[in-house]
């Protein structure tokens, strides 16, 4: 659930009052994009499950799943109004922007975490709603009110809130938390923070201007290309484990090794480079490798998703 | 003074109060769609019914 691809709502303003929110302000401040990123990977985390669900359950499922992620994001819009009014990317977001009101967003982001937990203890599980509950707190407390300002490390707790919704889909269709919901919620805590790392290296001032510790900022520029390697060659291995789990199978490892070969690759590429040379080439291997990290986890679990799609034919898994 | 059926501010407003009245008639929706299959593959169920029920009285019984 983390915030960088959020939206920044400027689609949502034809024929509007200054200062009066439209129906599409509330729907950004849900941060559909963050959204769908839940979704699929929820979706997954059910649909690779070792349980079947009635096929309402599990839309009700995700849809709860993703309102809950949705709710943290509001949660999280209100109370970093302030440093998204410093930031490029975010002063157009319906807080800052003034379009929502600050207690209006905490308001919806409230009462749709309620929602959306007790809708889903009563659709699914309570071991899943208690799981949501759990990440809205992570992601809209800990992560943004506690350590988001206070630590480099950042990026790694909010990876964390990011990866709870596979988890969740799981726990929904089983009612447990296996190895397998553990294994791809290390993907995503694994992944987050090289994905993030090299967005704060093409978007310098912007966390720069608002304070937001970001480890280029504190740490420096040499030391975050090493960060982001280091989390690439911890990630190789967990992503090839995961396929020896239930949830893996022949065409998950073959996926998982050119995945992570291609991600390991692009992290040496930019630990190889200084900034002389990303500056000269307006940040191409950072800009690649951020936007093929973005691939990489999306066929990841599309990977998963065809291992559980190919298992009632006798194709997918270890059998 | 007269009352004015329609304000500017219902014009203004009609695609957000739209977009919140879909949204929860969805969610109606939803928790209607929920109930029946909750109904439809849940257990059989048993309850209070204005008439004797054997099955009841017994396993009320055993219980004591």
């Amino acid at each position: 659930m983390t915030d960088a691809r959020a939206a920044d709502g400027g689609g949502a303003r034809a024929g509007a009052a200054p200062g009066e929110a439209r129906f599409g302000d509330y729907v950004v401040l849900l941060k559909p994009r963050v959204m769908s990123l839940v979704v699929f990977t929820a979706l997954v985390g059910l649909l690779a499950a070792p349980a079947a669900l009635h096929p309402m359950v599990a839309f009700a499922a995700i849809l709860f799943i993703a309102l809950g992620a949705g709710a943290a994001g509001a949660l999280n819009m209100w109370w970093d109004a302030d440093i998204d009014r410093l930031m490029r990317r975010t002063r157009g977001r319906p807080v800052p922007a003034g379009r929502v009101a600050p207690g209006e967003a905490l308001g919806i982001g409230l009462a749709l975490s309620g929602l959306s937990v007790m809708m889903l203890g009563l659709a699914a599980n309570w071991v899943a709603a208690g799981l949501l509950a759990f990440t809205i707190f992570f992601y809209a407390v800990v992560y943004t009110m506690w350590l988001k300002r206070a630590t480099p490390q950042n990026i790694v707790i909010g990876g964390a809130a990011g990866a709870f919704p596979p988890m969740i889909g799981w726990a929904a269709a089983t009612g447990s938390v296996g190895l397998e919901a553990l294994a791809m919620f290390a993907l995503i805590v694994l992944w987050t923070p090289p994905h993030f790392w090299a967005l704060a290296l093409f978007t310098r001032s912007d966390y720069d201007d608002a304070g937001v510790p970001m480890l280029t900022v504190t740490h420096g520029r040499r030391a975050t290309r090493r960060q982001i390697l280091a989390y690439a060659l911890v990630l190789a291995p967990v992503a090839m484990a995961a396929g020896f789990t239930a949830i893996g199978g022949p065409l998950y490892l073959a996926a998982a090794a050119v995945l992570n070969l291609l991600f390991l690759a692009g992290a040496w590429r930019i630990v190889c480079r200084d900034e002389g040379m990303a500056q000269a080439d307006g940040y191409a291997a950072e800009r690649r490798f951020f936007r093929f990290s973005l691939l990489y986890l999306f066929l990841t679990f599309a990977a998963i998703l065809a291992e559980a799609a190919l298992r009632p034919w006798g194709l997918g898994g270890w059998q | 003074m007269t009352i004015r059926a329609e304000h500017e501010l219902h014009r203004r407003r009609f695609g957000r109060n739209l977009g919140v009245g879909l949204a929860l008639l969805a969610l109606a929706a939803v928790v209607f769609g929920l109930t029946i299959v909750k109904v439809e593959t849940g257990g059989s169920l048993e309850a209070f019914d204005h008439s004797y029920r054997p099955g009841l009285a017994e396993r009320a019984g055993e219980r004591r």
